[in-house]
C-alpha cells in the first residue's frame, strides 16, 4: 500500500486546524509543524482517529532549551508515526521557562507516562494531568533539571578539577 | 647417590618478627592476627563495568588473585573484608553502594579501582557519583582506566599491607570512628 506524501500530510492538517498550525517545515524527510501548547490533545487525538492519515504510535516525546528565544525558551517535541503511511509527523510546541505547562498525553497513549517524566525530569515541563509526575532518572533529590542550559554540564561535586591542583 | 634437596618455588608466608626457640616461637597476638587477615582476605566485588571485566582477569587463572589469599569471593557483604568497586558509579547508586559497606563487619578495606569509581573519571557530569569517597571510606585507589589486573594486584597487596600492620585497636579509636561519623555512618 502507497504511503501518503509529506505535502498531502501537510495539507490535511491546516485543512483540519487552520490557524492552529502555526509554522511548518521539513526536516530530514519528516515535516515538523509548530503547535500551540494547549491544541496538543486536540491535534494528537485527531491525528489517530484520523481514518486517512491513522498516526496510531507515539514514537518519542522529548525537550529542548532555546534561552534565547525570549517567551518561548522551552520545547516540547513529539514524534507521531503512521505505520500504514509509512510517514512521520514532528510537533513542537514552544512555552515559556517561568512556567512551562503542557496538556499531558497519558489519556491518550499509556507510554506517554514515563516519556513524560523523563522530560519533566531534564527540562521541567509541567505535564497538566500526568498522573505521576515526578524524576524517573536522576535522584529524587535533584533540586534542578539538567539539561537546560544554564546549568554547567560539569558536576558541582568534581574534586580532582580543582585549579589549584593544576596550578591556575 | 647425591642428595641434591632442590629448594622449593613456592613461597610461604614468611613468619612475624618474634623470639624462635626450641619448640617455641613468641610474638605478639596483633602480629599473627595481622598476618592471618592479610593472607585470607574475601574480597566482595562491586562491579559496574569495564573495569569489572579487568577485575574477572585478576581472578582468572592467568592472574590468578587466589595466590594472594582472595580466592573466596563472598557475594555476600557479611562476610567480606575487602570491598572491591570496580567501575562507574551513578549517583542513583550511591545509597545502594553505601547499603553493601554498611552491611560489612569490622574490620572492613575498600578499595577503588580505576578512574570511575576513583574521582568520577570522564563522567564529569550531573548523572555519576564524583568519585566513591564522597559516600564512603577508601583505603586504596587504583589508577587507570581501566587498570590492568597487575595494577588491582598491587593495590590489594596494598591492602595486605595495610592489614598486616593494623594495630588491633584502630577500629575503636577515636580517629577512626570520627571518619566514620564524617560520612555519617553510626
Amino acid at each position: 500500500m502507497a504511503g501518503i506524501t509529506n505535502e498531502f500530510l501537510l495539507e490535511r492538517l491546516q485543512q483540519q486546524f487552520g490557524e492552529k498550525i502555526k509554522a511548518a517545515e521539513e526536516t530530514f524527510g519528516i515535516v515538523s509543524v509548530v503547535i500551540e501548547p494547549d491544541s496538543i490533545l486536540d491535534i494528537v487525538k485527531w491525528l489517530n482517529t484520523d481514518n486517512i492519515l491513522k498516526f496510531k504510535f507515539l514514537t518519542d516525546i522529548c525537550g529542548s532549551h532555546y534561552p534565547d528565544l525570549t517567551g518561548q525558551e522551552i520545547c516540547a517535541v513529539y514524534h507521531v508515526q503512521s505505520m500504514e503511511n509509512n510517514v512521520r509527523l514532528r510537533l513542537k510546541a514552544f512555552m515559556p521557562v517561568s512556567n512551562p505547562q503542557i496538556p499531558s498525553l497519558t489519556s491518550l497513549y499509556s507510554s506517554a507516562n514515563w516519556m513524560e517524566r523523563e522530560t519533566y525530569d531534564f527540562y521541567g515541563i509541567n505535564f497538566i494531568g500526568h498522573p505521576n509526575l515526578k524524576r524517573i532518572l536522576n535522584v529524587d533529590e535533584m533540586d534542578y533539571f539538567p539539561l537546560r542550559k544554564e546549568f554547567p554540564l560539569e558536576d558541582a561535586t568534581r574534586t580532582d578539577k580543582e585549579d589549584q591542583y593544576f596550578g591556575r | 647417590m647425591t642428595t641434591d634437596i632442590k629448594k622449593t618455588e613456592v613461597n610461604l608466608v614468611e613468619a612475624p618478627d618474634g623470639h624462635l626457640g626450641e619448640g617455641f616461637f613468641a610474638t605478639s597476638i596483633e602480629k599473627v592476627i595481622g598476618l592471618a587477615r592479610a593472607n585470607s582476605l574475601w574480597p566482595l566485588p562491586f562491579a559496574t563495568s569495564c573495569c569489572g571485566i579487568e577485575f574477572m582477569a585478576t581472578m582468572g587463572s592467568n592472574y590468578d588473585l587466589a595466590r594472594f589469599g582472595s580466592e573466596r569471593m563472598s557475594f555476600s557483604p557479611r562476610q567480606a573484608d575487602v570491598l572491591l568497586v570496580a567501575g562507574t558509579i551513578a549517583k542513583k547508586l550511591g545509597p545502594v553502594l553505601k547499603q553493601v559497606y554498611l552491611q560489612m563487619a569490622e574490620p572492613r578495606w575498600v578499595i577503588a579501582i580505576g578512574a570511575c569509581a576513583s574521582s568520577g573519571g570522564i563522567f564529569d557530569t550531573y548523572s555519576v557519583l564524583q568519585g566513591i569517597d564522597k559516600v564512603i571510606p577508601v583505603d586504596v585507589y587504583v589508577p587507570g582506566c581501566p587498570p590492568r589486573p597487575e595494577q588491582i594486584i598491587d593495590g590489594i597487596m596494598k591492602v595486605q599491607e595495610l592489614a598486616k600492620n593494623e594495630p588491633l585497636r584502630r577500629r575503636n579509636s577515636p580517629q577512626y570512628q570520627a571518619l566514620l561519623t564524617s560520612y555519617g555512618i553510626q
